[in-house]
């Protein structure tokens, strides 16, 4: 199944979600041709998925892995490099895709970019090579969340604003902040790393019995997104094949969360321009999306409902008839209160040309899921890298244009109606086969990617496993990883007032983020 | 404006009767993993399968008996799986709150000791009003989500009196969710020490109770109790709304004490 493809990434090697690679065909670049090949490659319209580091045998070296989304093509591209832990020149003046990730190589293994524009800790931990920094901090010295050189702005009427970590509402922490010239936010400045577990260290030398909870509870609100990105990448490197009915029932989970999570944000969003009826009602119906996916599992959020090799649970007959009930009404609903946003001018007045994000700076930035489907970007992983019921049943890909709050919550309503129309079809026609199928050891020697379009976008597993099978390196990427610089730019020259409005409507995760 | 108020007609009243006396008692799902259940009679001399399969170590086994450790389980079903003689099952039961840390930690065949209601001067002040400060310190997302559920319309919170308030300074309480991550332990006594005297502390979930999937984590605190104390402990991964209610009800003394 491997091949090269003529265009720019002919140096990398192509695979396909879920499909494991011998590390011994991965190709082993020199650092230009590494590099030069993932700036053509982004240059043509592929995304960085990831770009990690990843420990060498010799302890002067650390290896860089890439994967690339060729989005048009539903291929990955993967190479790896070595470079010094003396430092290695950024990528990130060439391709601001990279600038998380490089800072993230930075943190994790105290190796350099040396010219990075924007070298700040991302998650504040100490370096996994141990009497290292990136950033010269010593044993002794503090590593603290938050506490690094934030970009300022000075003149007479400049201010500056922090926000966090503890915010006003029950949400989850983190650091913003800004610098104003009165209200007009000239800079915001986005400092994460609170939420911080230690989930990738974690994982290395796994599975283990922690390793699905992990998954689960990555960004809990993303439990089937995670745990399916999790379970095929173990069916993968098993070369496990899992039942057409498993793979419907993670499909209706999958899009049941979306569902809770679109039609909360909603409500939220109504929230925060205070158009209270929607607020209210869709605060509830989220409530019975929830409810839902409590039947097909007996957890509101889908705990226990993926499964290595399948699912935890089956829909019975008459569970599916029960759910499809229960789907109209919701159905019903939350049309009712969702097209109530739209014929309201006092909420379209603060939901159009706020927070607005250019096309271009959304591909810039290598965003993903909603969010840059809201600027226009015609990209969706089920569509595009589809795997499970994915591959046999598809999903219109919903796209609006502008960018602003607006166009981010009218993707949000376009994706209820495909997602609730692809459950009930699902629900209709439930294929069938055994809930899970077993599971052998994993492919020692391998790399994998696993890729499952979240209700935030796409999340990306990386797994590369040791001669015993073990996880060697297991690499994840919350979709919020590629957008919280989205929201910064969102808010750049608008309104401080504003910023709740933009945050919401992005709607990232913190955890997902901080691992 | 008409759309409006029709939309309202249309979706109706939907607050759940629950705890007022009449009212239905809620109906939790066919699938829901309550409280578990030990048969430690089944148990074959030697079994430690489920003391294996448990990701969090909330499994022991003494004299033949199980105990579970109600703070670090996740509910998940790795135990009842992995139990040969189907010997651990789940209750629909959803009341699991408890006042101490040792009440966690529960025997095979003995009732959970469910919080008492905070006594004297303390439920005098709260009993009728208790404002809370939420403070997520590694949650998931999943915790938080569940507790700002109580504060929508199918569910209304402030019906009892209890609300969340933007400000530690506001608050009679806190409200803990997470581990609490080595990077949020500095902002979370901040937070306790903001509070005015006298206060509580109620932590919801298991990885405030315990770190929970993150137990032992170099990163994290193994829960709220070992940064400040606590005062009511809400297990579960994360808890039903209902846990929630029924636990935050109690601690006002909102559900009568027999009723366990």
């Amino acid at each position: 199944m491997t091949q090269t493809t003529p265009s720019s990434t002919m140096s990398f090697v192509e695979i396909i979600n879920g499909q494991p690679l011998e590390r011994s065909a991965l190709p082993d670049l020199p650092l230009p041709q590494f590099q030069n090949t993932i700036l053509d490659a982004v240059q043509d319209g592929h995304r960085v998925a990831a770009l990690f580091g990843s420990p060498h045998q010799d302890p002067a070296k650390l290896n860089v892995y890439a994967v690339l989304a060729d989005d048009r093509r539903g291929r990955f591209q993967a190479a790896y490099t070595s470079v010094s832990v003396d430092g290695f020149p950024s990528l990130t003046p060439r391709c601001p895709q990279a600038h998380l990730f490089e800072r993230e190589i930075a943190e994790q293994y105290g190796v350099k970019p040396l010219g990075h524009p924007w070298l700040k800790p991302v998650r504040f931990h100490r370096s996994y090579r141990a009497g290292t920094d990136a950033w010269n901090r010593t044993a002794t010295d503090v590593v603290q969340a938050g506490v690094m050189e934030f970009y300022q702005i000075t003149g007479g009427q400049v201010h500056e604003v922090a926000v966090g970590p503890i915010h006003a509402g029950i949400i989850e922490p983190g650091h913003f902040r800004f610098q104003c010239d009165g209200e007009t936010i000239l800079h915001l400045e986005i400092s994460l790393g609170y939420q911080h577990r230690g989930v990738e260290r974690a994982m290395q030398g796994g599975p283990n019995k922690r390793s699905l909870h992990y998954a689960e509870t990555l960004a809990g609100d993303t439990t089937i997104g995670h745990g399916c990105a999790y379970a095929h990448m173990l069916e993968s490197l098993s070369h496990c094949r899992i039942s057409p009915r498993a793979a419907a029932i993670r499909g209706i989970a999958l899009e049941l969360e979306r569902l809770a999570n679109h039609v909360g944000d909603l409500g939220a969003l109504s929230g925060d321009v205070g158009f209270l009826p929607t607020a209210s009602f869709c605060g509830r119906i989220r409530g019975d999306f929830l409810n839902m996916t409590a039947a097909l599992c007996g957890s509101r959020f889908g705990r226990g409902l993926v499964r290595i090799g399948g699912v935890g649970f089956d829909v019975e007959t008459t569970l599916a008839a029960d759910l499809l009930k229960r789907l109209d009404v919701a159905e019903q609903e939350s049309r009712g209160a969702i097209t109530l946003l739209w014929e309201t001018s006092s909420v379209m007045a603060r939901f159009e040309g706020i927070g607005t994000v250019p096309k271009d700076t959304a591909l810039e930035l290598g965003m993903v899921g909603p969010a840059a489907r809201a600027c226009g970007l015609d990209m969706d992983s089920r569509r595009d890298h589809p795997s499970g019921i994915y591959r046999f049943s598809h999903v219109p890909v919903s796209t609006w244009r502008g960018g602003d709050v607006f166009a981010r919550a009218y993707v949000r309503w376009l994706e209820i109606q495909r997602s609730i129309q692809f459950v009930r079809d699902q629900l209709k026609s439930l294929p069938s086969g055994e809930l899970r199928s077993a599971v052998a050891a994993l492919q020692p020697n391998a790399l994998a990617v696993t890729m499952q379009e979240a209700w935030r976008g796409e999340v990306c597993h990386i797994a590369l496993t040791d001669a015993q099978g073990r996880f060697e390196r297991y690499k994840i990427v919350d979709p919020s990883f590629h957008n919280w610089m989205g929201v910064a730019m969102a808010v750049r020259g608008k309104q401080i007032s504003d910023f709740p409005l933009c945050n919401k409507s992005f709607s990232l995760s913190y955890c997902g983020h901080d691992l | 404006m008409i759309k409006s108020l029709i939309t309202r007609f249309q979706q109706g009243y939907r607050t759940i009767g629950y705890p007022d006396p009449g009212a239905p008692e809620p109906v939790m799902p066919a699938r829901f993993r309550g409280r578990p259940v030990f048969d430690s009679s089944k148990c074959p001399a030697d079994c430690r399968q489920c003391v294996d399969a448990c990701p969090t170590q909330a499994i022991t086994i003494a004299d033949g008996k199980i105990k579970l450790d109600l703070g670090r389980c996740l509910f998940c079903d790795d135990c009842a799986q992995a139990c040969p003689e189907h010997a651990i099952t789940h209750s629909r039961d959803y009341r699991l709150t408890v006042r101490q840390a040792s009440d966690l930690i529960v025997n095979s065949d003995q009732e959970i000791k469910l919080a008492a209601a905070l006594d004297g001067k303390l439920r005098k002040l709260f009993g009728r009003s208790l404002q809370l400060r939420q403070v997520s310190a590694g949650g998931c997302n999943g915790c938080e989500s569940d507790v700002n559920v109580l504060t929508t319309i199918g569910w209304d919170l402030s019906r009892f009196g209890i609300s969340f308030v933007a400000s530690p300074r506001h608050a009679d309480g806190l409200l803990i969710t997470g581990p609490v991550t080595e990077n949020m332990k500095q902002a979370l006594k901040i937070a306790y020490d903001a509070l005015p005297d006298p206060k509580i502390v109620i932590a919801v979930g298991a990885c405030a109770l315990s770190g929970g999937p993150y137990i032992n984590h170099s990163e994290v605190n193994n829960g709220a109790a070992n940064i400040v104390p606590v005062d009511l402990f809400i297990p579960g991964c994360p808890p039903h709304p209902m846990t929630i209610l029924d636990g935050l009800l109690r601690l006002l003394g909102k559900i009568e004490a027999g009723k366990s």
